[in-house]
């Protein structure tokens, strides 16, 4: 196998060839390491590439087990990457904020302890919108990240980074945070594989709050056989985390079948609404056509308090994330500004740490929650979540899952909606439902609109997401999007 | 012109005494080197997450339960938000909308045996913030110390039923020794792991309206919350009485100048922001949990001082026990081995303790044992010796420990209750005094007092003193 291919295989032909002995971990992750290293410079996913020597390093010590007959994991000695704002031990992570530049945790978030014992490599952390708020990953305070389909567009947000160094075989998988669709929406617009887990399935610990209540950490792939496998090394409880699930782990590869029959699939017309597109509602619908001619029922349904989702998450999402960031005070890590008391430090280091958006969330959060405003505001929405969340636990009373577009729009031009708040909170109008409700959602490829990828969301009920696995694993081998790359010229 | 009635209200803070903090692993304990009890959770690193720790759970259940609280079925914490260097998240993890026990009460026995009978409000878990360091850092510079931050608090809040500075110290103080029988904290004020703060107005007397509220704090120790208190009241009724309005607001106790002065105006109060904590869901309290929690609970102060008034102790000695548990505690073995409740009290109360304190010894350093406290009572009640006598031996007890028998007969110290050896030391001293002798014939009773000291004198004490009088009275008779 020349190099010049390792980057356009999944993790599962990876797998399949490292087992064969047809390649070597030091192959591979040298391959997609070059590859970023190179694009990079176009597309600005990575935050941080770790030196080509480390990562060499730790794939030549899988090869040695492997060489050694040690019982290996399927993933073990697979690069990875991951978003910046998982914590990971003595190495940066910034959450694409200035705020916290130079912080090195000392310890590595669940999540990646757990793909590090699963013996994956790690390539770099990805860029984002700074502490995970945006849908377009423009709010870095690094830079934004370019959509490899497109690089005058945006890769969708906040993993804008890792959906695009997925997409452009930079790596053959990633880690995202969804609150409000971060992990989906990017995952529509970079042509590539996204899952949200239920809330609660995936430990949050080390990964850096933005709404404690709505964030959930979740894999992106090329390929929906990726996604179920890093979904299995990643989920299960977790004692340092109170809001992880004791819930036992299936085999997600067992969801892997290609046979829809039996199943009862609803579309929401709520989803399908004002603010779609037209081509991305034409691409959706034919998606939902061959779900059916694979066996499912699918009939239109209605989730009636879902369009209020994008009032409520936007009073919720602040509130939180207001008491998140009060931590950033630069007194136990991170940079430090400004001279004198407290009170003058802390108003230094956070006015000059924190950029415009985040600022935005955290006034609106602060106002949401203030004495006077708390009923009017964040008790309301939660009454509104409540509502949204019982619309779903009745709509999966006669449904197995429901369908809906990822994003209402493919990728849109860098900066063309950057001075307009609300015409960027709009991009998360299908996504957001899913988080207030705690549900897994997963976003397929399921169509190009002049020549940019569509995503296909697809629903669950709570810990649902062998469902929609099989669903979506079922739709990708009965289409060709999902084997698309980017077309770009400078992606080789 | 009418006087004015104070309205007292407390709220206090206890630092629990458990092993690990509220929301980590860390040690709770006290008095290591500054920020080596920390972790990425009490420091608020970014994506840390709080677990909460059962044990203070339980601890918290056993200060409610012995305050009469009602357990709630569900409890869960909220954030309250405000921004200061020791407050590592820039939130404190408390309980807002659902403490973990509402209500319950604090029944307040004065000196005088009258019953002040206090409601509680609330009781509610939190974690403790780190603490600013001004000394041993450089100058111009300030540090923190994050190891208390995290340690688990309870806060208890009482409605204002109190009515006097006096009555606010003693219902302190027995709030205290509520809490230390349940042995979930040490509750030493000065070492702040009991803090009190308190809410105070006067009204005129005879109305029931209440007026304008001032929170004072900083007060380290019961008699600070007394002379503040005082202070406070004196204060505002002089505002009062020349019809001005007293400002709500906050006001620090200054101990060494003896005043209260204002540390901020409640117009510019903190909005704390209070929401669920998003982080840890509700916590569901068992009842069968809560009956585990009651089983293991000790005998509380109350049951305590009505059993020890139910032996016949006075409610003053009761109390004096009742406050000092590991004087109680000994008092109970001392009864336990045969020695009547007043009796022991008298001799553990007024002899012991007279002679502990005098050589600086507590009860449980002492090298007297209750046993053998038991024992030299039982040698005077049986007549064996003295009172007096037994005094000495209380003293060689104390100096050097020992049995009280073995004392008693190393030193010869039984009392000579052999009628036949005393009536002759009786005619003996009979003979020597014969003025004397003649003066209580003449009708000078204190002459008869005189010749028993006499005998007593004679017989180096051990005279059984009952005997030499009616022995005495017969010779002077015949």
């Amino acid at each position: 196998m020349s190099q010049g291919e390792i980057w356009t295989l999944s993790l599962q032909a990876l797998r399949r060839l490292l087992a064969a002995g047809g390649t070597s971990s030091a192959e591979v992750c040298a391959a997609f390491w070059d590859r970023a290293a190179e694009l990079d410079r176009h597309l600005h996913a990575f935050l941080d590439l770790r030196p080509r020597t480390a990562v060499l390093a730790d794939a030549e010590a899988i090869d040695r087990q492997r060489a050694a007959g040690s019982a290996l994991g399927p993933l073990a000695g697979l690069p990875v990457a991951l978003k910046d704002n998982l914590s990971t031990a003595g190495w940066e992570t910034t959450c694409g904020s200035r705020i916290l530049r130079g912080y090195r945790p000392p310890y590595d978030a669940t999540v990646v302890s757990r793909l590090k014992a699963a013996g994956m490599v790690v390539l770099g952390k990805t860029n984002l919108d700074e502490f995970a708020m945006g849908s377009s990953t423009e709010h870095s305070a690094f830079g934004p990240t370019r959509n490899p389909w497109d690089l005058g567009r945006v890769p969708g947000g906040s993993s804008g980074g890792s959906a695009a160094a997925v997409a452009a075989g930079m790596a053959p998988a990633s880690l995202g945070s969804d609150t409000g669709g971060s992990i989906r929406q990017p995952a529509a617009l970079c042509g590539v594989v996204g899952l949200k887990p239920t809330y609660g399935r995936v430990s949050r610990y080390g990964l850096v709050a933005f709404a404690s209540s709505l964030d959930q950490v979740g894999p992106f792939g090329r390929e929906v056989a990726d996604v179920a496998m890093m979904l299995g090394a990643i989920a299960g409880p977790d004692p340092h985390d109170a809001t992880s699930a004791r819930v036992a782990v299936p085999d997600y590869s067992e969801a892997l079948v290609p046979d829809l029959s039996g199943l009862r699939i609803g579309a929401p017309r709520e989803l399908f609404g004002e603010g779609v597109d037209e081509d991305v509602r034409a691409s959706v619908a034919a998606a939902i056509d061959l779900l059916g001619e694979l066996g499912a029922s699918v009939s239109e349904c209605s989730l009636p308090h879902v369009g209020y989702s994008l009032d409520a998450y936007y009073v919720i999402a602040p509130a939180e994330c207001s008491s998140n960031l009060a931590r950033y005070d630069g007194v136990r890590f991170g940079p430090r500004a400004g001279h004198g008391d407290y009170v003058a430090q802390f108003s230094a280091t956070r006015g000059e740490g924190f950029g415009p958006e985040v600022k935005r969330r955290i006034m609106l959060g602060t106002y949401a929650l203030s004495a006077g405003y708390y009923d009017a505001y964040y008790d309301r929405a939660q009454r509104v979540r409540t509502l949204i969340r019982r619309d779903f636990q009745e709509a999966f009373q006669r449904f197995d899952a429901l369908v809906a577009p990822t994003s209402p729009t493919v990728a849109f031009p860098l900066g063309s909606r950057l001075e307009d708040p609300l015409a960027m909170y709009a991009a998360d109008i299908c996504s957001v439902p899913a988080n207030l409700a705690g549900l897994p959602a997963l976003s397929v490829p399921c169509g190009l609109s002049n020549g940019l990828p569509v995503g296909l969301q697809v629903i669950g009920p709570a810990f649902g997401e062998m469902t929609l696995l099989r669903i979506g694993a079922a739709f990708e081998q009965s289409s060709d999007f999902h084997g698309r790359r980017p077309p770009m010229a400078v992606l080789g | 012109m009418p006087g004015f009635e104070p309205v007292i209200g407390l709220e206090v803070h206890v630092e629990l005494r458990t092993r690990s903090k509220m929301f980590c692993g860390c040690s709770a304990d006290f008095g290591a080197p500054p920020n080596t009890h920390v972790c990425p959770v009490c420091l608020g690193l970014p994506g840390a997450l709080p677990v909460v720790n059962r044990q203070a759970v339980v601890y918290a259940m056993r200060a409610a339960l012995a305050l009469h609280g009602n357990i709630a079925e569900e409890t869960s914490f909220d954030r309250k938000n405000y921004h200061y260097p020791d407050l590592a998240k820039g939130y404190q993890i408390s309980q807002y909308q659902h403490p973990i026990s509402t209500g319950g009460h604090l029944d307040v026995v004065r000196p005088d045996g009258s019953v002040l009978h206090v409601r509680l409000r609330r009781l509610h878990m939190e974690e403790d913030t780190g603490k600013s360091l001004h000394e041993g850092v450089p100058a111009g510079s300030s540090g923190v110390d994050f190891n208390r931050a995290g340690v688990p608090l309870i806060e208890i809040v009482m409605e204002a039923d109190v009515h006097s500075p006096e009555d606010a110290r003693l219902t302190l103080q027995t709030l205290r020794t509520v809490v230390l029988y349940t042995g979930v904290s040490d509750v030493r004020m000065e070492e702040g792991s009991l803090r009190c703060d308190a809410n105070v107005s006067l009204r005129p007397e005879g109305t029931t309206a209440f007026g304008t509220l001032v929170e004072i704090k900083n007060m380290n120790s019961f008699r600070s919350v007394q002379r503040a208190l005082e202070y406070e009241v004196t204060r505002q009724s002089g505002i009062l009485g020349e019809g001005g309005r007293v400002a709500r607001e906050t006001r620090h106790w200054d101990e060494r100048r003896g005043i209260t002065f204002s540390s901020r105006s409640k117009e510019e109060a903190d909005d704390y922001r209070y929401f669920p904590e998003p982080d840890l869901g509700a916590l569901k309290v068992e009842r069968a949990w809560v009956a585990a929690v009651a089983a293991t609970m000790p005998e509380l102060p109350e049951s305590r001082r009505e059993r020890y008034v139910g032996a016949g102790l006075s409610a003053y000695d009761a109390g004096v026990l009742v406050e000092d548990p590991p004087l109680a505690d000994y008092f109970d073995a001392v009864v336990a081995a045969g020695v009547a409740a007043r009796s022991a009290c008298s001799w553990l109360t007024v002899e012991l303790l007279g002679r502990l304190n005098g050589r600086g010894e507590a009860i449980g350093g002492s090298k007297v044992g209750p046993e053998a406290l038991a024992a030299l009572i039982r040698l005077i009640e049986q007549g064996t010796i003295s009172a007096k006598i037994g005094k000495d031996v209380l003293d060689a007890m104390v100096a050097e420990g020992g049995d009280p028998e073995a004392i008693v007969r190393a030193r010869g110290l039984t009392q000579i209750s052999d009628e036949g050896a005393l009536a002759q030391a009786v005619r003996d001293v009979l003979g020597a005094n014969a003025t004397v002798v003649a003066d209580f014939k003449s009708g000078k009773d204190k002459a008869f007092g005189f010749l028993v000291g006499q005998v007593m004198k004679a017989t180096r004490g051990q005279a059984n003193p009952g005997l030499v009088n009616t022995i005495l009275r017969k010779e002077l008779e015949s």
